[in-house]
């Protein structure tokens, strides 16, 4: 990029290009303190400092101190206006090559990577769409011009704008346990596209709106019955937490195994209830299945879980060999580790749950609000 | 409950996004006196932590915000560069603590807070007397001269300087509580 003596705005999307590339890049976030320590951008090799913007009133000169020569600069704050208060401040102090983040860590939060996992025989495909700001991950399955999405977020256009420039119709939604961390998008768009929208019984208790329910022994079929989605049960995370066996070859994992870490079993308020079922499906359930399926987790909490091109995914049995989650022989060791010490837990986790069980609608701005900060369902999330 | 908290001056920042709550604030602060109450009327709800994370890195004092339907209210008083000095002369003084003993033990004393009605309104130590350092001189009448007196303020600072006052207006057992609110670990009461 040629070096810019003007201010320039930095989408979201061609911010995560940069993470995902491994680009070099010196972030200035002007948040206040706490938001900062709480959540902030990370990359492999982006150098991150905070100066609240308010300590920056008076002029920009302890923020330039510590700008190294030469370096891409990008300004970040909540929703952009510090950001660009202050980055306008750097170019008139003779900073080049400097840029803000549109929309802010709002933005961030909010935009998806598709990223292609791998093709299915029969010609079909599974796709990631990877919520790089907040460590989520959906899933859409296609194959002979039907979809079905996994644990879809709230931004369902993404998924219809997909859908639609493969060709291809969505006629499932299926969320793998009711959701804390974040809003679903899989009722929305179910409502949206005429499609099915599936949920695990035995979380839904309180819903207040019908649903096709994913139990073990059903199977999902789109495309002509090519593709077969096999609901396996594997409470822990959630009473009802269901993974899913997509063509013999993919296992959706939900939020009961991550690549390097396992899902907290409190969110729901029943630790010390779940952490046997959570022991159960972890070093039994999932031990019977064939060690050759790729997991694929509803979640990341740490940059290393992204792989190449930002695909997050790895072999059962090497989940098995390197996931500290899966390696705790003793099982009151389990429990301790599971229960104690656990990460804060996700910003207005239980306003979320309200909202997944469509007992509240917050309007759009609310649930914004409401998803700020990273997803935490992990146990070695901090 | 619901009093009105006094503030010297109410800046309109509802609507405004930051950084501009906090830009103006800022230059409104810079127009008011040392000691001056300044109430903040905001809509951005990102503004409360920032407007705590600000005072705090230039000493000012926030006192408190109250939300209003969709309007945060933040109050904030302008610090003044000499109440970091230690200039103390008043020379009876005691501890937050044997404050404490003493009330806790049921001694009958008064304790007077000369901090301005905003601070009182947000933490008080129960049963205070609240009348602002700036208006003693004129309430002297409100007050026995020959009662105990216990005096607090934030900090020390200001309860020192109606120590010397009352003092000097012939008001016989007066105590200057050093450290004051700040260093208080009793019970308070706020109004909000």
């Amino acid at each position: 990029m040629a070096t810019a003596t003007r201010l320039s705005p930095m989408t979201a999307g061609e911010l995560t290009r940069l993470v995902l590339g491994q680009e070099e890049m010196f972030i200035l976030d002007v948040r206040n303190e706490s938001d900062f320590n709480d959540w902030k951008i990370e990359g492999k090799r982006m150098e991150v400092i905070n100066v609240p913007y308010f300590d920056l009133l008076d002029g920009v000169d302890a923020a330039l101190d510590r700008i190294p020569d030469g370096k891409k600069v990008l300004v970040v704050c909540a929703k952009e206006g510090s950001s660009k208060f202050v980055a306008e401040q750097l170019v008139q102090a003779g900073q080049t090559n400097v840029f803000y983040l549109e929309g802010g860590m709002r933005s961030w939060s909010e935009h998806l990577e598709p990223v292609k996992i791998g093709d299915l025989h029969d010609g079909g495909s599974i796709y990631q769409f990877v919520r790089i700001g907040k460590g989520c991950l959906s899933y859409m399955i296609i194959s002979g011009g039907e979809a079905a999405v996994v644990d879809a977020v709230r931004m369902t256009n993404v998924f219809e704008d997909f859908a639609k420039q493969h060709g291809a119709q969505i006629v499932h939604t299926i969320d793998t346990h009711l959701h804390a961390d974040h809003i679903s998008g899989g009722r929305k768009l179910a409502d949206e596209t005429g499609a099915n929208y599936w949920l695990p019984p035995k979380d839904a208790h309180d819903v207040t709106f019908d649903y096709s329910k994913l139990e073990s022994g059903q199977t999902i079929a789109i495309g002509n019955t090519t593709i077969q989605i096999q609901p396996v049960y594997s409470p822990g995370h959630t009473i009802g937490s269901t993974s899913l066996i997509v063509n013999d070859r993919y296992l959706l994992t939900g939020d009961i195994l991550f690549i390097e870490s396992i899902g907290r079993p409190d969110l729901a308020g029943k630790a010390e209830d779940w952490v046997g079922d959570l022991r159960e499906t972890l070093y039994s359930r999932y031990k019977e299945l064939s060690e050759d399926l790729i997991a694929l987790p509803a979640h990341f909490g740490k940059l290393s879980e992204l792989g190449a091109g930002g695909k997050v995914s790895a072999r059962l049995s090497d989940l098995y060999g390197s996931n500290p989650g899966l390696n705790i022989e003793d099982e009151t060791k389990f429990r301790r580790v599971v229960t104690e010490k656990l990460p804060p837990q996700p910003n207005a986790y239980q306003e979320i749950r309200q909202t997944n069980m469509g007992k509240i609608q917050p309007a759009e701005e609310e649930q914004r609000e409401m998803e700020i900060g990273p997803n935490r369902c992990a146990v070695h999330d901090r | 409950m619901s009093t009105q908290i006094q503030a010297n001056k109410t800046l309109d920042c509802k609507g405004l996004a930051c950084p501009m709550p906090i830009v103006k604030t800022k230059k409104a602060m810079d127009q008011m006196h040392p000691g001056e109450v300044i109430e903040v009327q905001a809509t951005d709800k990102g503004s409360l932590a920032d407007i705590q994370g600000w005072a705090k890195n230039t000493g000012h004092q926030y006192l408190g915000t109250i939300t209003e339907g969709e309007v945060l209210k933040h109050y904030l008083r302008k610090s003044s560069p000499d109440e970091t000095k230690e200039e103390k002369k008043y020379p009876i003084t005691v501890t937050t603590d044997e404050l404490e003993q003493k009330l806790k033990a049921g001694d009958k004393t008064t304790v007077l807070d000369v901090r301005e009605p905003a601070e009182y309104a947000f933490q008080r130590i129960p049963g205070a007397k609240s009348i602002p350092l700036s208006e003693l001189e004129n309430r002297l009448h409100e007050l026995n001269p020959e009662d105990d007196i216990h005096v607090v303020c934030r900090t020390g600072n200001r309860s020192d300087m109606a120590c010397q006052l009352l003092a000097d207006k012939g008001f016989k057992n007066v105590k200057n509580v050093v450290s004051g609110i700040s260093g208080w670990t009793g019970p308070v009461d706020r109004t909000h």
